[in-house]
């Protein structure tokens, strides 16, 4: 294991936690985060599923919105100038997926965005934290004020004991309905809550005091129902619910549609709607919409038990020369006991139950096209 | 028994040679989800990638130790693959080969000069 002390990575305010807690260290977009615990990836993500995990995810950036005019759908009307998603829709106290789209109808990174009464409140990727607030900062500073915020930490709680933990800790939260928003008190901590994740499990997903963030992890972690978990079994579990990760299965070359994100993108911001377009990349996204992409993301069960991972090529037959698609996430699903990759295939090759080839180690391995999510998730409607 | 620097172990076993990896290897690799065995009747060269083995992390190659012939592979592993995390220095061995020369395993890593190199 390399030596991450001088790597000038940026640690979390769990970082001392989670050396006690015996985690292997690895470097992630910046930052020296916990890849695995003494349980293990396999245990971590079979636990997550059975009980609940809780993972430290203060990397990722947090950033308000707060209108100029103190009116928080100009905020919602400015950021939908970036984002093909319908914001002036999203109620007080609700949460949405969404996309920054590049001119050219790429993603430039996903997010959520929490109405927070006066506010919109952002939750984006670690590595693109930063080119998002200037992205945000170059195009709605007119209209509002990118806050990054500091002093907070982001964890997850997640599985079906996540609920009775976090509710004996945060009273009320047990009402909450998948991507609500609320705030919470756990002693003088107040809490930043969604009922939301990226596991396929119900959960919540936590933005805590940094000075309180030993002290709520602990109280959690003090419960037998929970233990923690590292970013390989986050991996794994959001690959099993069919999640996509920016950076692998989504970037700055690949559309929502092809992304199979179009239900992302709500009817007021589609052709014919209220507020058709306007975001970058609109002439790309809205054709695909109506006439389909040529290319679409797509699920698949490898054969066998040889895991397909990310760049493995993908054929249209066992001895065809000309790959048709390539894997973008692959590894094995410990939940469904099987090796399962996401990638991208021609659209006529993208029908579940289809038979595609993955080179691997220059022998063409069967997969069959299957539906996302490999497993069902299990999110409290 | 003997070590490598590509913490592989090898065990003389009458004319034969058994070949795994260390603990110490499986616990780095994490969770064994995979193990992609060779033919058991190839002759071998000393530095071929002969096992295939994949964790929940990555996949990586187990080289063939020594020059010689692989006669028998464990084909347990391809069915129960988390054997090499449960017992990597016994049950989980990954092939027995025939050396085309023993002395070949005289220059490996005694268990104490591995453990010196593990730290």
């Amino acid at each position: 294991m390399a030596d991450l002390t001088d790597a000038g990575l940026k640690r979390t305010p769990l970082h001392g936690l989670h050396q006690r807690l015996g985690a292997k260290m690895v470097r992630f977009a910046g930052w020296e985060m916990p890849v695995q615990y003494a349980l293990g990836v396999m245990k971590e993500h079979l636990h997550t599923r059975s009980a609940a995990g809780l993972f430290d995810v203060s990397h990722m950036g947090q950033v308000i919105l707060r209108p100029r005019s103190g009116r928080v759908e100009d905020a919602a009307a400015a950021l939908e100038r970036l984002v093909p998603v319908d914001l002036l829709g999203l109620k007080e106290g609700r949460q949405r997926y969404a996309m920054f789209t590049s001119e050219a109808g790429g993603i430039l990174d996903d997010l959520m965005v929490a109405h927070r009464g006066d506010h919109l409140f952002l939750v984006v990727n670690a590595s693109r934290a930063e080119a998002d607030i200037a992205h945000m900062k170059a195009h709605l500073s007119d209209v509002c004020e990118v806050l990054p915020v500091s002093g907070r930490a982001l964890l997850a709680l997640q599985g079906p004991a996540a609920e009775a933990v976090l509710d004996g800790v945060a009273h009320g939260c047990k009402t909450m309905h998948f991507m609500d928003v609320g705030v919470f008190h756990a002693g003088d901590a107040e809490l930043w809550v969604s009922r939301s994740g990226y596991t396929g499990e119900d959960g919540f997903e936590i933005s805590v005091p940094s000075e309180k963030a030993v002290g709520l992890a602990g109280v959690l972690l003090a419960r037998p129902e929970v233990e923690p978990i590292g970013l390989g079994a986050r991996d794994s579990l959001r690959l099993e619910a069919g999640l996509c990760l920016h950076g692998s299965d989504i970037d700055e070359g690949t559309t929502p549609i092809e992304a199979d994100l179009a239900w992302a993108i709500q009817k007021a911001r589609r052709e014919g709607g209220a507020r058709e377009g306007g975001f970058p990349g609109a002439p790309r996204i809205l054709r695909e919409l109506a006439d389909g992409p040529a290319r679409r993301r797509i699920g698949f069960l490898p054969e066998g038990r040889a895991p397909m991972r990310g760049g493995t090529p993908l054929f249209a037959a066992e001895d065809t020369a000309e790959p048709v698609g390539e894997v973008t996430s692959g590894g094995f699903g410990p939940s469904v006991d099987c090796p399962v990759s996401m990638g991208y295939v021609a659209t006529g090759l993208a029908q579940p139950g289809t038979q595609l080839w993955g080179e691997v180690r220059g022998k063409r391995l069967p997969a069959t096209v299957a539906e996302l999510p490999f497993r069902p998730s299990r999110y409290k409607r | 028994m003997k070590f490598t620097e590509e913490h592989e172990w090898l065990k003389p076993e009458g004319d034969l040679v058994v070949v795994g990896i260390t603990e110490h290897a499986a616990e780095q690799l994490g969770d064994i989800v995979f193990v992609e065995l060779p033919e058991p009747d190839g002759s071998v060269s000393k530095g071929d990638e002969v096992v295939v083995i994949e964790s929940v992390k990555a996949a990586s190659d187990i080289l063939a130790p020594i020059d010689g012939e692989i006669v028998e592979v464990n084909t347990a592993l391809a069915d129960n693959p988390g054997l090499v995390n449960e017992d990597a220095m016994g049950k989980a061995w990954f092939f027995k080969m025939k050396p085309a020369n023993m002395a070949d395993v005289d220059g490996y890593m005694t268990e104490a000069e591995y453990k010196d190199m593990i730290g």
